[in-house]
């Protein structure tokens, strides 16, 4: 599956099938810290994603004073 | 997973608060939050005349459209702070959101510029006067809502300070003892001296990630980059850290946050003993006239060192 990731912006390939929580622990990202999108879809941590899909990991920490 | 309350389909689930919810369920949670929030602090009613800060951000943007669905009479201040590359692309996110929502609820949206006003962006203002950006941004804008709210007699102003600004900023208090910084971070700051408004943080119940969930579930268009100059701030390991030690022990954010809140309010009333250290610490400033400690304000000090600096 492509996905795609923020800070720096960026486009990775991951193989599939795997469920949400899975590809963030693959990714070594904190699921406190972002939200897992497909299309205008927001997913769960228990849901499986396939190998053809398209999703965005979105980090939600912003930072400053 | 299913929602917590209706058992259709969930589309986020809430480890802390051991729940998941649907769409419909989850807007009716995030206004439930605030709405706690807004009565158990005191922090305004239905007759107040709100002015919310917005940053182009999920955490303001939201802010403004909950309290405007609430029904609150709520308009927004814009501080354009000059960074090239990032305020253009803040100020078309706000300039959208006040058009297609804001309008739509009778809400004006204000704009101030500091490069208008001080001549220089935040940057070059901050090399100037050789302070951190993060820190000197800080100043201008406490200073930019503050001046705001109180000369367009705004009742209060509100910030889109979330659980996790709050819980950041306490353990960077607390791990360095700046324990006269703890009286500030309550949720609602009494408008304690003449030329101070009164300061409200209506998201304080509410994490980073549920702000960002419920905006990308009501289209709401943010700015999802990350501000240039934040880049490596504390602000960010704090938060870091803390998201870590929440995915391992759900919770852990509120109970360090809220508990602090309810240890502060066991020992003191904050409002009477900071009006009362406000009235006696605080006069105006010789230069601008708004509340300050020293003679001179911070703000105006920083503007004048970087005036001085311009010109050598």
């Amino acid at each position: 599956m492509k996905v795609q990731l923020s800070h720096p912006a960026r486009e990775v390939d991951v193989k599939g099938p795997k469920r949400v929580k899975e590809l963030l622990r693959d990714l070594d990202l904190v699921q406190e810290a972002h939200l897992v999108i497909r299309g205008d879809d927001l997913m769960t941590e228990d849901e499986m994603l396939k190998d053809t899909d398209q999703v965005e990991i979105r980090p939600v920490i912003s930072g400053g004073s | 997973m299913n929602c917590t309350k209706c058992k259709t389909k969930a589309v986020i689930g809430l480890p802390r608060h051991n729940a998941a919810f649907c769409k419909s369920c989850f807007n009716g949670f995030v206004h439930e939050q605030v709405s706690r929030a807004i009565a158990s602090q005191r922090m305004f009613s239905r007759q107040d005349r709100l002015l919310v800060a917005v940053s182009g951000g999920k955490d303001s943007l939201a802010l403004w459209n909950i309290l405007l669905k609430l029904g609150y009479r709520a308009d927004a201040l814009y501080v354009d702070l000059g960074i090239p590359g990032y305020s253009e692309k803040s100020y078309e996110r706000v300039q959208r959101f006040a058009e297609t929502v804001g309008a739509t609820h009778g809400a004006a949206l204000r704009v101030h510029t500091v490069k208008e006003e001080e001549g220089a962006g935040i940057k070059e203002l901050a090399q100037l006067v050789h302070r951190p950006t993060c820190s000197a941004c800080g100043t201008i804008k406490r200073y930019q809502f503050n001046r705001a709210a109180v000369e367009h007699e705004y009742d209060v102003m509100a910030t889109g300070h979330n659980l996790d600004d709050e819980a950041a900023r306490l353990l960077g208090n607390v791990l360095h003892w700046q324990t006269d910084y703890l009286e500030k971070q309550s949720p609602t700051l009494p408008a304690s001296v003449e030329g101070f408004a009164k300061k409200v943080k209506p998201l304080y119940r509410l994490s980073e990630r549920e702000i960002a969930a419920y905006a990308v579930l009501n289209r709401i268009d943010y700015l999802v980059e990350e501000c240039p100059m934040a880049k490596g701030s504390k602000m960010l390991l704090y938060k870091e850290v803390l998201n870590r030690l929440e995915t391992a022990s759900p919770g852990t954010k509120q109970s360090f946050y809220w508990g602090f809140l309810e240890q502060h309010a066991k020992e003191r009333s904050p409002e009477g003993s900071m009006a009362e250290k406000d009235s006696a610490t605080l006069h105006p400033c010789s230069t601008c006239g708004q509340p300050t400690t020293a003679e001179v304000c911070s703000y105006c000090k920083m503007m004048a060192r970087a005036q001085a600096s311009a010109q050598r």
